[in-house]
């Protein structure tokens, strides 16, 4: 069985821990340049205020309301950091599959240990680290996914959900669920799957998998085993490409060099770029993550993961990387031999509705117009002439990042200067 | 007078690392091969403070003490204090607790079946905690206070 454990509205939960004030208000957090909406409370969520939506177009009553500030990467990198290092007390098997979400492996766990373990599990990062999650409990990530949403969704599930392959509920569960609410299932493949009498996740399961493959995919086709409860789909092939990009790989061997694992995450970087060009996004920010093999007994075990933000939305490869390297210099540590490095792009926003800052000169314009014909250029060299023809070197380190960051938090865990301040007097 | 011929030696003192080589005590080893060095025996890495006083990294924040109610318990305005939020808030422990969302630093105690928190300087009275809406967020387990030179 597998687990996906995800912290509910996370960044405003990590606000919440270090002003408790902040409790029970409307809290939205802003991307970089305070352009728009990218993370809500769902007291936010209930003034109306969508998701993504633009800072200067929201009604003053909602302004007045609610507390909007600025994004802290370095609080949430830091806290999503802390969160890993709660659940590998529990599993050494543990995936970070986003900033705030992570599947935990239970293999060779008792099955009526199992639900247990995972409410100890939901306690013990609420305690120590003051970030209430959901967890969903199943046979297979697709599974597991559908059961998080209920255990979040559902208060009488308090927040740990569990679905079995079989049985009436995991039936009655999908199909109440539409195909395209599926992960990985896009809206393109739901109409078609529904022209064909397949419109709810019950109705995919029992659909023919070769009649699925030879129609579709052979993506379609895993998802199908997914959903009768057999694992067919790997971490580094599941994505949410509107939200959040993934690109890791596990080395072909272990390796301790601080080179190869910034080769590799050179490559990520380049890869995660093109993927993000290709559909019209824009990040916000970088994370970077390591580990060691959990699984070799008596290795030397290491895992961390960084968060930096970039200036402003972006799509250039040079900035991504830029700040990827500085990612990787933060969590490197000699005497590790490492397996698997990755690299994530956080809180996308289609560039169509990129939020021009205030802050921009006509100089940020041209900047900006050189960059992607620059970035439009490689992806075509790349294409037409082979993968890797034109490649970035590795950025020097001192690169300076400026942030217009007016509401934000101070780093709480990451800066001497900016710790929490708690009055002993009243 | 001293005979050209007798050669004397002088104790000036033990042979010490020098402080740069103290700082990897552990690489100086592996290059050594062949013979064990005396010295060998007390290569038991670098005393870690941060290990001393941080338990469980993934639940110990450090926060800044503001004010002078708790000075009875060696907390200055402005020290530095080590919080775990794994630790049970049992009575006697000094908490840092939300009280109607404000963050305080105070020790809790039971008295006559109820819990209060107290603070260590008596200009401050008691404070029950029946009826008020409280979460307790950790418990401080050291205090870093700097004296005249350690300020930074």
């Amino acid at each position: 069985m597998i687990a996906l454990v995800d912290g509910n509205s996370f960044y405003v939960s990590c606000e919440r821990v270090f002003d408790p004030r902040l409790e029970g208000r409307a809290v939205g957090v802003l991307s970089n340049n305070d352009g728009c909406v990218v993370a809500r409370s769902h007291e936010l969520k209930a003034l109306g205020v969508a998701m993504g939506a633009p800072l200067h177009l929201l009604p003053p009553a909602v302004r007045r309301q609610a507390v909007l500030l600025s994004s802290n990467y370095a609080l949430y990198g830091d806290m999503s950091r802390r969160v890993n290092q709660v659940l590998a007390e529990f599993s050494p098997d543990v995936e970070p599959y986003s900033i705030d979400e992570s599947f935990v492996g239970f293999a060779g766990v008792a099955d009526g240990e199992l639900e247990p373990r995972c409410r100890e599990l939901r306690d013990t990062v609420g305690r120590w680290t003051g970030i209430p999650v959901g967890v969903g409990l199943a046979p297979t990530r697709t599974l597991a996914k559908l059961a998080n949403r209920l255990a979040k969704g559902e208060p009488a599930f308090e927040g740990v959900c569990r679905l079995d392959a079989e049985g009436e509920a995991t039936r009655r569960v999908l199909e109440a669920c539409p195909v395209d609410d599926l992960w990985g299932v896009a809206r393109r493949s739901a109409e078609r799957l529904a022209l064909m009498g397949i419109e709810t996740a019950w109705q995919l399961r029992q659909a023919d998998p070769c009649w699925v493959r030879s129609r579709f995919s052979v993506v379609m086709e895993r998802m199908v085993w997914e959903l009768r409860g057999r694992p067919a789909i790997a971490l580094d092939d599941m994505s949410e490409p509107r939200r959040r990009l993934l690109v890791s790989r596990s080395f072909g061997r272990l390796t301790g060099e601080y080179a190869e694992l910034a080769a590799a995450m050179r490559q990520h970087c380049a890869r995660a770029g093109e993927k993000l060009r290709r559909q019209d996004s824009l990040a916000q920010a970088v994370q970077v993550f390591v580990r060691t093999n959990p699984f070799l007994a008596g290795e030397p075990q290491y895992r961390n993961a960084a968060v930096v933000a970039l200036p402003s939305p972006s799509a250039d490869s040079r900035e991504l990387l830029a700040a990827a390297s500085r990612a990787l210099a933060a969590i490197y540590l000699e005497g590790y031999r490492y397996q698997k490095c990755g690299v994530m792009l956080l809180d996308l926003v289609d560039a169509e509705r990129r939020q021009a800052s205030l802050l921009e000169t006509p100089e940020d314009d041209a900047r900006r117009a050189r960059s992607q014909r620059l970035m439009a250029t490689l992806d075509r060299l790349n294409r037409e002439m082979g993968r890797d023809t034109v490649r970035f070197g590795l950025p020097r380190r001192d690169n300076a990042w400026r942030l217009r960051c007016e509401r934000r938090t101070p780093r709480y865990t990451t800066r001497w200067d900016e710790l929490m301040r708690v009055k002993t007097g009243r | 007078m001293m005979s050209p011929l007798t050669t004397t030696a002088r104790v000036i003192g033990r042979a010490v690392p020098l402080p740069g080589e103290a700082a990897q005590p552990l690489m100086g080893c592996r290059v050594r091969a062949g013979f064990p060095s005396p010295a060998d025996d007390h290569l038991e890495g670098e005393i870690n403070l941060h290990e001393h006083v941080v338990k469980r990294p993934a639940a110990t924040y450090f926060v800044r003490a503001e004010g002078d109610s708790m000075l009875g318990d060696g907390i200055h305005d402005g020290d530095l204090l080590v919080v775990d939020r794994s630790l049970e808030p049992l009575p006697g422990r000094v908490v840092v607790i939300a009280l109607e969302g404000e963050p305080t630093i105070k020790r809790l105690a039971r008295r006559g079946g109820e819990v209060w928190l107290v603070a260590s300087n008596p200009r401050f009275a008691p404070i029950p905690l029946a009826g008020r809406e409280c979460h307790v967020w950790g418990v401080v387990t050291h205090v870093l206070h700097a004296l005249p030179g350690g300020e930074r």
